[in-house]
C-alpha cells in the first residue's frame, strides 16, 4: 500500500492543483496553529503563575489560634487560647505522616513601630522564632554566614539571620555585618547570616526585610515562655496536608479542650488546597484549548473533506479512465484515503511547525527582553504534539471516507459517457 | 474468442425503457478485425461497452476466451478488464497530468509490474506507435492522432487479447484516421483480435468483416475485402 508508486501517483495528483491543494491544506493547518499555540500559552501562564511556588513545599498549611466559639467542658465560649511547644510534639508523634511541624513567633509585624537598632540607625521589622527546618518550608537563599541551626535551638543562642534587605539599610555598603550586633526590643542578637528570598511577587522587597532568629531564644528574649505563635505543617510527600488537616486539628482541640465540633477556633491558611486550585484552573484551561482547537481542525476537516468530493467529481472521468485500465474500487478508494491522509498530515505538519516556531519566537523574546509576570516559558510537549498527529492521521480518514466511496459510487460507463 | 447469444440490454428512463439491444449473436475469432456498423444510437457503443465488462448485459450469455463473463463483482471486472481488453476511445481519454509514457504505463501499474520494467514496456510500445520520442509530453502537447497513438500504446502495454475500440477516428481528420486505421492493422496482422465500432463506412472497409446493427439486431455480418489504409494515405 505504501509503495513509491502510490506516492508518486498521490503527489502528482496533489501537485497538479497546487492553489487548491494549499488551499485546502490552510484550513488544517489554521487548526492545528490554534491547538498547539493555545496550550503553549495555557503552559505559559501556568509555567509564570508557578514560579511564584518555587521551591515552596506546597504540601503546607498555616496554623493559627482564633477564638472558641463553642463553650465546652465548662469552659465558656469567647475563650482565647495559646499553642504550646508541646502540642509540636503531640503534633509530630501522633500524626508520622507529617514531614515538618515547625512552631513560629513573630514581633513587629506591617507598619509596626520601630524594634531594630544598630548604633543610630533603626528600623521596623518582622522578627521571627523559627526551627531550622523552616529554611525548607520556605525557602531562601543564604548569601552569607549560615542558618539558625539546632546548636542555636538547643543553646538558646541570641544569634539572627537577617534579610538583605535589613543589611542595607542598618550596614553600610562595604560593612561585613556577619558577627556584628543588632538591638531586637532591647535584646542583643549576633549576626551569624544574611539571607535573599526569590520571590517575583510584588512583595519581593518586604520579603527581604526580615530578621530570623532561633525559637528557643526568641521565646527566652520577649518573655514567651513555651507559647507558640503559629505553626508551619508540612506533610510527607505522597500525603496531603488537606486531608491531614482535621486529624491535626482535632489533636489540638483535645489538647485544649475545644469543642469537636468547633470550626472557629483554629484558623489555618492551606497552601496545598490553594495550589490545587491552580492546578485545576490550569487544567481547565488545557481543556478549553483542546476544545478550541479541535473545533477549528474539524472545520478543517470538513474542508478537506469537501475540497475531496470536488476533486473526485472533477476527475469522475480519470477514475473512469483508471478503472476501464484496471483500478479495482480498492486502488481507488486507497488512492482518495491516502491523498486525503496525506495532505491533512502535511498541512498538520505546517501548522505544528508554524506554531512551534512562533512559541520559540515568544520564548527568544521573553529571554532577551527580561522576565513577565505571569507568564514563563511557553511549550508543548511531545506527547501533544503525537495526540495532534493521530487526530490528524484520523480526521485525515474521516474526511476521506464520503469522497471515496463517492469515486467508485459512479459505474466506469458512466464516468467515461462523453456526451 | 469472443461469443455472445441473445444478448438483451435496455435502458430505464423514468417510466420509460429504451430497449436498445434486442438479442445479438455473434463470434468472434482469434485475430479477426471487425468493424461494428450502424447509425447513431444504434446500440454500438452499449455493444462494446457490454463486450468490454463496463457495462452488464440484461440477458443473453457472453464468453470470452472460453471464460463466461457473468456476474461479475467490481474487483474481478476491472482485473479482466486489465487482463484481457484493451480500450481504445474516440476521445483518447489519457490522464492530462501524466506523461505519455506514464499513461502507456498505467495498465501496467495495476498489474502489479515493477517501476523499471513498466517503463521498458511502455517505452517499446511507444516506439511500437512511433512517439519514443515525446515519451516525456503531456497530453495537450501532443496532435489528436499523437494522443490516439500513445492510447493504442496504453491498449496495447498490458497485451491484451483483445482490443475494443469505439469509433476510434471519430475526432480526427482523414488523412490522420487512415494513419491511425494504418497502425490498427498493423497490429491486427500481428495476430491480434479487434472490435471497431465506427459510423464511417472508408473506416469499415479497412477491416475484414463488417457487423451491421439496427434497431438492436445484426442486420448484416460479412466479411469484406481489406482495404490497406497506407494506400490511401
Ligand atoms: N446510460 C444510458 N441511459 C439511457 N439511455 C442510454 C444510455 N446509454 C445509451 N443510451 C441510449 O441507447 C441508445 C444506444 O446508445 P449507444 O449504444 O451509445 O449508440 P451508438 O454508440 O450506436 O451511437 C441511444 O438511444 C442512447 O440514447
Ligand atoms: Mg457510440
Amino acid at each position: 500500500m505504501f509503495n513509491r508508486d502510490r506516492w508518486s501517483e498521490i503527489i502528482e495528483a496533489l501537485t497538479s492543483n497546487w492553489f487548491r491543494t494549499i488551499l485546502t491544506a490552510f484550513g488544517v493547518l489554521w487548526g492545528i496553529f490554534i491547538l498547539i499555540v493555545l496550550l503553549a500559552a495555557g503552559k505559559g501562564l501556568e509555567n509564570g503563575v508557578k514560579k511564584d511556588f518555587d521551591g515552596i513545599a506546597t504540601n503546607t498549611m498555616f496554623m493559627w489560634t482564633q477564638i472558641a466559639s463553642k463553650p465546652y467542658k465548662g469552659l465558656p465560649k469567647g475563650r482565647r487560647f495559646n499553642y504550646r511547644v508541646n502540642d509540636v510534639e503531640a503534633l509530630k508523634q501522633n500524626v508520622p505522616e507529617l514531614k515538618f511541624v515547625s512552631p513560629r513567633n513573630q514581633l513587629g509585624g506591617f507598619g509596626g513601630s520601630n524594634n531594630v537598632v544598630r548604633g543610630l540607625k533603626t528600623g521596623a521589622y518582622n522578627v521571627y522564632g523559627d526551627y531550622p527546618e523552616i529554611i525548607e518550608q520556605q525557602p531562601m537563599d543564604i548569601t552569607m554566614g549560615r542558618f539558625v541551626n539546632y546548636g542555636d535551638i538547643d543553646e538558646k543562642r541570641k544569634v539572627a539571620v537577617i534579610g538583605e534587605g535589613v543589611q542595607r539599610e542598618m550596614f553600610e555598603i562595604n560593612e561585613n555585618p556577619i558577627g556584628d550586633y543588632i538591638k531586637i526590643n532591647g535584646v542583643n542578637f549576633m549576626i551569624i547570616g544574611t539571607y535573599k528570598k526569590k520571590s517575583n511577587n510584588g512583595d519581593a522587597e518586604e520579603a527581604q526585610k526580615e530578621i530570623y532568629v532561633p525559637f528557643t531564644s526568641f521565646s527566652q528574649a520577649f518573655n514567651r515562655g513555651d507559647k507558640v505563635g503559629w505553626m508551619a505543617i508540612t506533610a510527607k510527600d505522597g500525603y496531603s496536608i488537606t486531608e491531614l488537616k482535621t486529624e491535626v486539628f482535632d489533636i489540638i482541640k483535645e489538647r485544649h479542650t475545644i469543642h469537636p465540633e468547633d470550626n472557629r477556633a483554629i484558623g489555618n491558611f492551606d497552601l496545598y488546597a490553594q495550589y490545587q486550585k491552580i492546578e485545576r484552573l490550569f487544567t481547565a484551561l488545557r481543556i478549553v484549548g483542546y476544545v478550541i482547537g479541535i473545533l477549528v481542525l474539524i472545520s478543517g476537516v470538513i474542508g478537506i473533506s469537501n475540497i475531496m468530493l470536488i476533486v473526485v467529481k472533477e476527475r469522475t472521468k480519470e477514475i473512469g479512465i483508471r478503472r476501464a485500465i484496471g483500478a479495482t474500487p480498492w486502488s481507488i478508494r486507497g488512492q482518495i484515503l491516502l491523498e486525503s491522509v496525506f495532505l491533512t498530515i502535511i498541512s498538520g505538519m505546517v501548522g505544528i511547525i508554524l506554531g512551534s516556531g512562533l512559541i520559540y519566537l515568544i520564548n527568544y523574546i521573553l529571554d532577551s527582553s527580561g522576565p513577565v509576570d505571569m507568564f514563563a516559558n511557553p511549550s508543548i510537549n511531545l506527547g501533544v504534539v503525537m495526540i495532534a498527529l493521530s487526530i490528524l492521521i484520523i480526521s485525515g480518514l474521516l474526511a476521506g471516507l464520503l469522497p471515496a466511496q463517492n469515486a467508485i459510487r459512479i459505474k466506469p460507463v458512466d464516468a467515461l459517457r462523453t456526451e | 474468442m469472443i461469443e455472445i447469444k441473445d444478448l438483451h440490454k435496455s435502458y430505464k428512463m423514468g417510466s420509460n425503457e429504451l430497449h436498445v439491444l434486442k438479442g445479438i449473436n455473434f463470434n468472434v475469432a482469434e485475430g479477426e478485425l471487425v468493424a461494428i456498423m450502424g447509425s447513431s444510437g444504434s446500440g454500438k457503443s452499449t455493444l462494446l461497452n457490454i463486450l468490454g465488462m463496463l457495462d452488464e448485459a440484461d440477458a443473453g450469455s457472453y464468453t470470452l476466451d472460453g471464460i463466461p463473463i457473468k456476474n461479475l463483482n467490481e474487483k474481478i471486472a476491472a482485473r479482466y478488464r486489465n487482463k484481457f481488453l484493451g480500450f481504445i476511445f474516440q476521445s483518447f481519454n489519457l490522464i492530462g497530468y501524466k506523461s505519455a509514457l506514464d499513461n502507456v504505463a498505467m495498465p501496467l501499474y495495476y498489474q502489479g509490474v515493477k517501476r523499471a520494467e513498466r517503463t521498458e514496456k511502455a517505452m517499446h510500445y511507444l516506439e511500437k506507435v512511433g512517439l519514443a520520442n515525446w515519451s516525456d509530453h503531456l497530453p495537450n502537447e501532443l496532435s489528436g492522432g499523437q494522443k490516439q497513438r500513445v492510447a493504442i500504446a496504453r491498449a496495447l502495454a498490458s497485451e491484451p487479447k483483445v482490443l475494443l475500440a469505439d469509433e476510434p477516428t471519430g475526432a480526427l481528420d482523414t488523412k490522420t484516421s487512415y494513419e491511425v486505421m494504418d497502425l490498427i492493422q498493423g497490429i491486427n496482422d500481428e495476430g491480434k483480435t479487434i472490435l471497431i465500432v465506427t459510423h464511417e463506412r472508408d473506416i469499415a472497409n479497412m477491416t475484414k468483416r463488417i457487423v451491421n446493427l439496427k434497431d438492436g439486431i445484426i442486420i448484416d455480418d460479412s466479411k469484406v475485402e481489406q482495404v490497406k489504409a497506407s494506400a490511401n494515405v
